[in-house]
């Protein structure tokens, strides 16, 4: 076997992969579970920046208060309210796997559903509450 | 490593596309990867144009037709016919499967045919499946004991031979290792669904008396938990087993001899 290998005239190519397989539910799931959990640590850090920003006067924080309250601002903390919630059912959606349940791919799609789509009506319902408290409506 | 671009000499070119030949009823195109180790040529697509109702119901009857009516160089392998020798495993309309159990009325339009994805290429639809079958090889897939041998065979409960189904029946045939990305970026180190498959299916047997030693393997950053429940394993099963089920148990015995 090695030396059909070695004695070879072209290289062996390596079959097509992702450029062909067939997108499902889950691998965007799965996807996006890790992507948000990226983005969690760079939101972690906007928080983190926000408390700095209290901590050291009222200057700092008016500076940090007019970026987070302009409309690119809040793009960013809604994007991040949506990866927090994101995160969150894909982390339970985890949980229920580790305890070895879930497998059939009966629940799983089902679980899937939920994870995709749970997070984005939460997401709005925490940004109208969000917004009547600031007497937008 | 992640690397999402094919190197150089995979990338795929325009191929070749045959002119259906005769009276044809019912037309159905077939789109086939091909590569051909005695030329310098990249990887291909090439057309074919088959008489679906001149034809058997499964994409292995096609690929049959084609290479026995239009293309004899259209190489791939085949054995069974009917899902239990794991050998006609292949990408089909973007899933992994095999061609002689997909029926083509289950593919909307053109049926679109590659190897097993992420693999070295033999030859068209043949990849080299040499790093698997030492996976395989790595995890003893054979009844190990400690205890003097019985006189008879070595017996077990209902109960504990129920245990072993939705895992016996796996044929190896790859459809899932190949199916996994983690197993794409990282095949030299995570052993992959199907290999996993198969090593819970020996800490499973009531009969094998090297569950510690077998659990010792496995454990390492790699070789179990680079599985991260994508779940393309199972789908894509021609058998209808879980390999991701599979590999949830074995994390569990992990789990279990800690606490």
């Amino acid at each position: 076997m090695s030396d059909q290998v070695e004695t070879q005239k072209h290289p062996r190519p390596l079959s097509p992969h992702i450029q062909i397989y067939r997108w499902t539910l889950t691998m965007v799931l799965s996807i996006l579970h890790r992507a948000t959990g990226v983005a969690l640590y760079a939101g972690t850090a906007l928080l983190a920046g926000w408390l700095l920003a209290a901590a050291s006067g009222e200057e700092a924080y008016a500076v940090v208060q007019s970026i987070s309250t302009a409309w690119y601002g809040r793009l960013v903390l809604f994007g991040y309210s949506w990866a927090l919630f994101h995160h969150m059912f894909g982390g339970l959606r985890h949980f229920i796997w580790d305890t070895g349940r879930g497998f059939d791919l009966r629940h799983v799609e089902i679980i899937a559903r939920v994870t995709a789509f749970v997070p984005p009506v939460l997401t709005i319902v925490v940004w109208v509450l969000a917004y009547s408290y600031l007497g937008a409506f | 490593m992640v690397e999402i671009a094919l190197p150089a000499n995979s990338k795929i070119n325009k191929g070749i596309s045959h002119a259906p030949k005769g009276e044809i009823a019912k037309a159905r195109t077939l789109k086939i990867y091909r590569w051909n180790p005695d030329d310098a040529e990249n990887p291909r697509i090439d057309t074919y144009t088959i008489d679906e109702d001149d034809c058997g119901p499964m994409v292995l009857d096609a690929l049959l037709k084609v290479k026995n009516e239009i293309d004899s160089t259209l190489t791939f392998r085949r054995s069974c016919r009917e899902g239990i020798c794991g050998s006609c495993a292949m990408n089909i309309d973007g899933q992994n499967t095999l061609a002689c159990t997909k029926g083509m009325d289950e593919v909307k339009g053109d049926i679109t045919i590659y190897p097993l994805p992420h693999m070295p290429v033999i030859k068209d639809l043949v990849p080299d499946l040499t790093t698997l079958y030492a996976q395989y090889e790595s995890i003893e897939p054979w009844l190990k004991t400690d205890t003097p041998k019985p006189q008879a065979e070595w017996k077990q409960s209902r109960e504990d031979r129920e245990k072993l189904d939705g895992l016996y029946e796996c044929i190896l045939c790859a459809c899932c290792s190949t199916s996994c990305p983690s197993y794409w970026w990282n095949s030299d180190k995570y052993l992959g669904p199907a290999v996993l498959l198969q090593a819970y299916r020996w800490l499973a047997d009531s009969r094998d008396e090297a569950t510690g030693d077998r659990l010792d393997d496995l454990e390492d950053p790699f070789r179990v938990y680079r599985c991260h429940t994508i779940m393309n394993c199972a789908k894509a099963c021609p058998k209808g087993l879980s390999p991701a089920k599979a590999i949830s148990e074995i994390k569990k015995l992990m789990v279990a001899r800690e606490v």
